[in-house]
């Protein structure tokens, strides 16, 4: 049974890859595409072929001028696009680190033999679902200087908290961390089955070596999972590169600019009614995400291959 | 057999469907349509404005008022967020011909974005023209023509004061900026918070660098042309002092602790209620001062940001927003958003405007009268109307405003930079303002 599954599996694979070398005949009659693809070019492929036109103009929606690449050269001459850019990566390979993290060590609790492992589970994941407004919102309260849920906790222990949204040096890192309690719940989920396929056969292997719980952990189980790990670094990456809604919900950027990422720039940009500009800042945006993604992307699947 | 039927079933599905979004489409248009040609020869248009609740309250007696004296005419109110949000709205709504028939929104700069000469009906001819001021009719005109009539009266950027706490201090309204930084010490000696900041409400915080416009112009009367042509900046003096003035008050710690978490509703608390005894802001906060505290509404006083020299100090003045009609108005429904635009400015919208949203400043129509029973803030403005001693703000006498300008002040006034580079700062944002608007001399 499971070797049938398997090779079904394989030959679909095949079939998959087949078109490449010899056209097949396609099973359905071309107007089965047709509702997919008028889709798909009226709300896909005609927005992004216009955005990168409209990237060239200076647009204020009631008539466009064309000016070439001037957009791009004001977007990246744009006084706070530096420190956006920093802001961006460090919120990005913060959170995916964090991620990578504690949804390992989360995983490995959620798959030992704890009481109450469904319960656990479902309130890991349970930040997931709610709504990244909501969360933002949330926790912009509780986080108020003077009279915050979090700052008013502190205080009964004598400790008095800091500005978390509002001292210029902590904004983003209090985003950062919403973020992560947010989103590791997806983390761990992808941990959690990563981690229960790894078969049993090799750690009885190693206990009749006499392997410690550490030598477990690094030379079995980081090697094994690593398929899930490259999903949770390219996933959050990816979110944290282009994140905005939960640190325009939090922060808006601020206070001043010191919370800015490249998509909070863009959409100011637009509120202002640069609307060249900001269609540029997303043309930019599109090419920066690719190219960290994709070689990342591509390192990571490699050796995974290699293995 | 049974494929076929299937199909027959799907195609009949179809045809419905079309027919089912024509019939829509149809329907649709027949609205818009007949109420034009009503056998009852009523007129019906839209009116569109803010959302925000008090304005919401005002604009529905507006409406009332006068379909009660024009019984032929229906007024259907719309709504939208404010800010930048309602300015994208407005934009889009103009460019795609879907704006309503009448429309309230801001003069001054934004208005110029607006591209008025295209899609606004010019109203210079109306009678109530004659009657505006100067400065108005300024912020809502173009080389080509008028398009704006008030609504709502002035108010002034400038420093909101709780008197009890002036009088029980022995504080007198300070002339120059040296002499509001010492009485501004002695109220923080006093324990109180001598000068009120509320970050969390971030465009609060460019009132330092705004209110203090009218002191520019006294000192460099030509400052909004050359502004405008790219010659002047925010970078140098006069016009620097706005924020040199900001980060100067930070670094002499007179803002309230909070001052980067604290709202404006916060801020009006504070002010109200004597914990705070300065607060840099529009005079418009009259409205929530009435309507939150109107105990205390009569203790609160203002003056200008004072300038450096006693001589230089000037009220800076904003003008009340505007209603519009746009081009794709027409026939009977022009004339009958005309007929509204005029009533409103006439005695009996005069009335219902005095009545229903308390005046921050005087009227900017003549036929429009401040009532005996204002407000004391307001009644301190007078003086600066009767002798001239105000200046319409920066908005309204030149079309670049730079869109970051709450950040950048909220980063003087946080000591996060400099005055000087956040005046740097200022003029880069500026610059991209005035080459969107195409305006010479920018490239």
């Amino acid at each position: 049974m499971a070797t049938t599954v398997a090779r079904g599996v394989e030959t679909t694979g095949v079939v998959a890859s087949a078109p490449r070398a010899r056209r097949r005949k396609s099973p359905y009659p071309l107007w089965f595409y047709l509702p997919a693809g008028v889709l798909f070019v009226v709300l896909f492929a005609i927005p992004t072929f216009a955005s990168f036109y409209f990237s060239l103009t200076r647009w204020t929606l009631f008539k466009t001028e064309f000016i070439g690449l001037d957009n791009f050269v004001q977007f990246f001459s744009e006084p706070m696009l530096v420190s956006a850019f920093g802001h961006a990566f460090i919120y990005g390979f913060l959170t995916s680190a964090a991620k990578v993290v504690l949804g390992l060590l989360l995983g490995l609790l959620l798959t030992s033999s704890i009481v109450g492992r469904g319960y656990l589970r479902a309130v890991i994941f349970f930040p997931v679902l709610v709504s990244t407004i909501g969360v933002g919102v949330t926790f912009k309260i509780m986080m108020k200087p003077d009279t915050g849920l979090i700052n008013t906790t502190l205080s009964w222990f004598g400790v008095s908290g800091p500005g978390w949204l509002t001292d210029p040096s902590l904004a983003l890192y209090s985003v950062a961390a919403v973020d992560i309690w947010k989103g590791v719940g997806i983390a761990t989920l992808i941990y959690i089955a990563g981690l229960v396929a790894i078969p049993q056969e090799y750690f009885e292997a190693a206990r009749v070596d006499g392997a410690s719980g550490w030598r477990n952990f690094w030379n079995i189980t980081v090697p094994l999972v690593q398929p899930a790990t490259n999903t949770v670094i390219l996933l959050s990456l990816i979110g944290g590169l282009r994140s905005f809604d939960l640190i325009w919900a939090m922060t808006n950027g601020g206070p001043g600019f010191t919370s800015d990422v490249i998509a909070s720039v863009i959409y100011k940009q637009y509120q202002a009614g640069f609307y060249g500009l900001s269609t540029a800042g997303n043309v930019v945006l599109f090419v920066v995400v690719t190219a960290i993604v994709v070689p990342i992307s591509y390192l990571l699947t490699r050796r995974e291959v290699n293995r | 057999m049974f494929p076929s039927r299937a199909r027959r079933a799907l195609r009949a599905g179809a045809v419905l469907a079309v027919a089912a979004l024509t019939a829509s489409a149809c329907s649709v248009g027949s609205i818009g349509s007949g109420s034009d040609s009503s056998g009852s020869g009523t007129t019906t248009i839209t009116y569109l404005t803010g959302n925000d609740q008090t304005n919401v309250a005002f604009q529905t007696a507006l409406i009332d008022g006068f379909m009660k004296a024009n019984p032929d005419i229906k007024i259907n109110l719309e709504t939208q967020p404010g800010g930048t949000e309602g300015d994208n709205l407005t934009k889009t709504k103009l460019s795609t011909g879907e704006m309503d028939d009448v429309f309230n929104y801001n003069d001054g700069s934004l208005f110029q974005a607006l591209n008025p000469d295209n899609t606004l009906t010019p109203l210079g001819d109306q009678p109530w023209v004659s009657q505006l001021t100067d400065q108005f009719k300024a912020t809502v005109s173009t080389s080509k023509g008028l398009y704006g009539a008030p609504l709502g009266s002035s108010q002034a950027g400038a420093v909101l004061y709780n008197k009890k706490v002036y009088s029980q201090l022995g504080l007198s309204v300070p002339k120059d900026w040296a002499t509001l930084m010492s009485n501004s010490e002695k109220i923080k000696a006093a324990g109180k918070t001598a000068i009120i900041q509320t970050y969390g409400t971030d465009w609060t915080a460019q009132l330092f660098v705004l209110g203090d416009y009218g002191n520019v112009a006294a000192q460099q009367p030509d400052f909004a042309t050359l502004y405008t042509e790219n010659k002047v900046h925010y970078s140098d003096q006069p016009a620097l002092q706005g924020f040199l003035n900001q980060q100067n008050a930070h670094q002499a710690g007179l803002f309230n602790k909070n001052y980067a978490s604290a709202t404006y509703d916060d801020g009006i608390k504070m002010l109200a209620t004597g914990m705070g005894a300065q607060y840099p802001m529009l005079t418009g906060a009259v409205s929530a001062l009435q309507a939150n505290y109107p105990d205390d509404v009569n203790d609160i006083g203002v003056f200008p940001l004072p300038a450096q020299k006693a001589s230089d100090t000037k009220l800076t003045v904003w003008q009340p927003n505007a209603l519009y009609i746009p081009k794709t108005t027409t026939g009977a429904k022009l004339d009958a958003a005309k007929k509204f635009v005029a009533w409103v400015n006439g005695t009996e919208g005069c009335a219902v405007q005095s009545e229903k949203s308390p005046p921050s400043g005087p009227y900017v129509i003549s036929s429009c009268k401040l009532p005996s029973d204002a407000p004391t803030l307001v009644k301190d403005l007078q003086p600066y109307f009767d002798s001239k001693d105000f200046v319409s703000a920066l908005e309204f006498s030149s079309p670049i405003k730079g869109p970051s300008l709450p950040n950048i002040t909220v980063q003087v006034g946080s000591g996060i930079s400099t005055a000087a580079q956040g005046a740097k700062l200022y003029d880069e944002d500026v610059k991209k303002q005035a080459q969107q608007l195409g305006l010479p001399g920018w490239s």
